[in-house]
């Protein structure tokens, strides 16, 4: 337990200091409301135009349903790095999170994980009530954040969920240490964004890229933060591919907070901090 | 405990206006600065140390090497028993650092609630923990500060309760990095008595950088010069002033007298150390 005592404590006092963020809560709320709309009409006149006899991969329900999710948990995409780091690195603060006697790579991780998920919780709470409670009573059904098909399904994804934070968070990670290097925050993130908003799942679910993509799309690491685990909720995928999309997260973890580790070692042996 | 530290820094050099801009495009120019060039001290338990120097002297780069923030280029440091860099996690432990110029409490929560968080990064123990927070309270009269988050404390109220942060775990030694620098004359007289009384009645080591002479005349036995990164003096004050005595034999009765700030000034003149 002591063990864990600093990252637990880091963890939560970020998670309630960026609760305060009211406003800037709302405002995404209201974009991502937005959003899922627009895209739902998009998918649902997508979906009528197509051939009735072809079997799609993902039905629309099930699609709407992932787009309110991936919209309720935006914030939980590794978009850029962790504001606090950039600045400490800005700064020269960074002195001084080297002078705790804790693991540096775990210290950065438990705040990188408060960051993500305290922004994505008032987010979801809010998308939930809206698109989950307000739309089918408004019979919007079809269109809604429905709940998953089973308790076997919901418990899958509690776990999907929970392996989502942790890769989302190994990844802000990279980008952590892409700052220390760079020393600027912006095209690190920048150059990667593309690549994270398609290979996610979160532009276009994977399903629906074409068959001969499908192995790899499944198999990349981007797939566990968004696709594998909305997939999961809605019951598209079940079975030994559920289990399969668990062993993917759990195997991306790994590699990502190993690869982290590595460079962050590295990176500190040869750190400069000027000025001052 | 030091022994013939050396560390150079590069620096990007860039010829001024459009072409230079255009030139560093294609061809990058790097200057190696030599930050350290030689050196080499000890300390004992229970010592007081004043470290100064010119600005650009190497005193900062000196600590955070003590304190295990950056590695050498060459050289040895032994902190009873430990070498900073290499054993970081153990070392930073038992050590405090305050620098002057940056802040360790978390901007946006009430001072008492960074303390309670680094007692949990520092995984001290509760009870321990509320007599040592209790003790500095009052010594540093922080008692209504506490409340107030960080950002809004002045910068006197700011530098007490930094030097309290980095007290709460104990340690038994303390570096501080320019601990005085743009406080007012109360307030230096503040940190100085309590720098002193932490000193003297715990017998906590201590190592000071400053500029104001005036901290080292009231609080340091030793003081070593530092300039172009080798230590061009080592010994009390008084010697200082004998040296420069001793250079101007003619004048000895007016040099006698100088003001400290004075003495300070033509000793560094004397070794041409004066920052470029």
């Amino acid at each position: 337990m002591d063990l864990a005592r600093p990252y637990v404590a880091v963890y939560t006092a970020r998670f309630l200091l960026m609760l305060q963020y009211r406003a800037a809560a709302f405002a995404g709320f209201l974009t991502q409301c937005w959003w899922g709309g627009i895209k739902i009409m998009v998918y649902a006149a997508f979906y009528r135009a197509s051939n009735p006899s072809t079997h799609p991969a993902i039905t629309l329900a099930q699609v709407a349903t992932y787009t309110w999710l991936n919209q309720a948990l935006l914030a939980l995409m590794p978009w850029s790095c962790d504001p606090e780091v950039a600045l400490a690195v800005r700064t020269g603060v960074v002195s001084y999170d080297r002078l705790r006697p804790v693991d540096a790579y775990a210290y950065w991780y438990a705040r990188a994980a408060a960051f993500m998920t305290a922004r994505a919780v008032p987010r979801a709470i809010l998308m939930a009530l809206v698109a989950g409670v307000a739309m089918p009573l408004l019979s919007f059904r079809e269109l809604s954040w429905a709940p998953p098909p089973s308790a076997a399904q919901s418990a899958l994804f509690a776990l999907s969920l929970v392996l989502l934070v942790c890769l989302a968070s190994a990844f802000m990670m990279l980008l952590n240490i892409a700052v220390v290097v760079t020393l600027n925050d912006r095209w690190v993130s920048q150059s990667l964004n593309p690549l994270l908003v398609v290979l996610s799942g979160s532009l276009v679910p994977l399903a629906l890229y074409p068959d001969w993509a499908q192995g790899a799309l499944f198999l990349q690491p981007f797939a566990g933060i968004v696709d594998i685990p909305f997939r999961i909720y809605s019951g598209n995928l079940a079975g030994a591919f559920a289990y399969g999309g668990l062993a993917l997260q759990l195997w991306w973890i790994l590699v990502l907070v190993f690869v982290g580790r590595f460079w962050m070692a590295r990176v500190m042996r040869r750190l400069e901090v000027q000025g001052g | 405990m030091v022994e013939r530290l050396t560390k150079s820094y590069f620096v990007a050099e860039r010829a001024p206006g459009l072409l230079g801009a255009m030139k560093g495009v294609i061809h990058r120019r790097r200057r190696r600065i030599e930050a350290l060039t030689d050196v080499s001290f000890s300390l004992a338990r229970g010592e007081l140390l004043g470290f100064i120097g010119p600005n650009g002297a190497g005193k900062s780069t000196t600590i955070k090497i003590l304190s295990g923030i950056l590695r050498p280029d060459s050289g040895h440091v032994d902190v009873d028993g430990l070498v900073p860099y290499d054993d970081r996690i153990r070392h930073v432990a038992r050590i405090g650092v305050v620098f002057g110029q940056r802040t360790q409490l978390w901007w946006d929560l009430p001072v008492i609630d960074g303390f309670d968080l680094l007692r949990d990064i520092y995984r001290v123990d509760r009870a321990a923990y509320v007599e040592t927070r209790d003790e500095l309270v009052a010594m540093l009269r922080l008692e209504r500060l506490l409340d107030q988050p960080v950002r809004q404390l002045s910068l006197g109220q700011r530098m007490r309760a930094e030097i309290a942060a980095a007290l709460l775990h104990a340690p038994s030694i303390l570096f501080l990095d320019e601990p005085t620098i743009g406080l007012d004359a109360p307030s230096k007289l503040a940190v100085r008595r309590f720098v002193k009384r932490l000193n003297r009645e715990r017998g906590v080591t201590v190592l000071l950088t400053t500029h104001d002479m005036h901290d080292i005349d009231a609080l340091a036995e030793r003081v070593i010069v530092i300039g172009h990164g080798r230590v061009l003096a080592d010994g009390t004050f008084n010697s200082l002033r004998a040296q420069i005595v001793a250079e101007n034999p003619d004048d000895s009765d007016e040099t006698a007298s100088l003001p400290i700030e004075e003495v300070i000034a033509r000793f560094y003149h004397l070794h041409g150390a004066s920052e470029a």
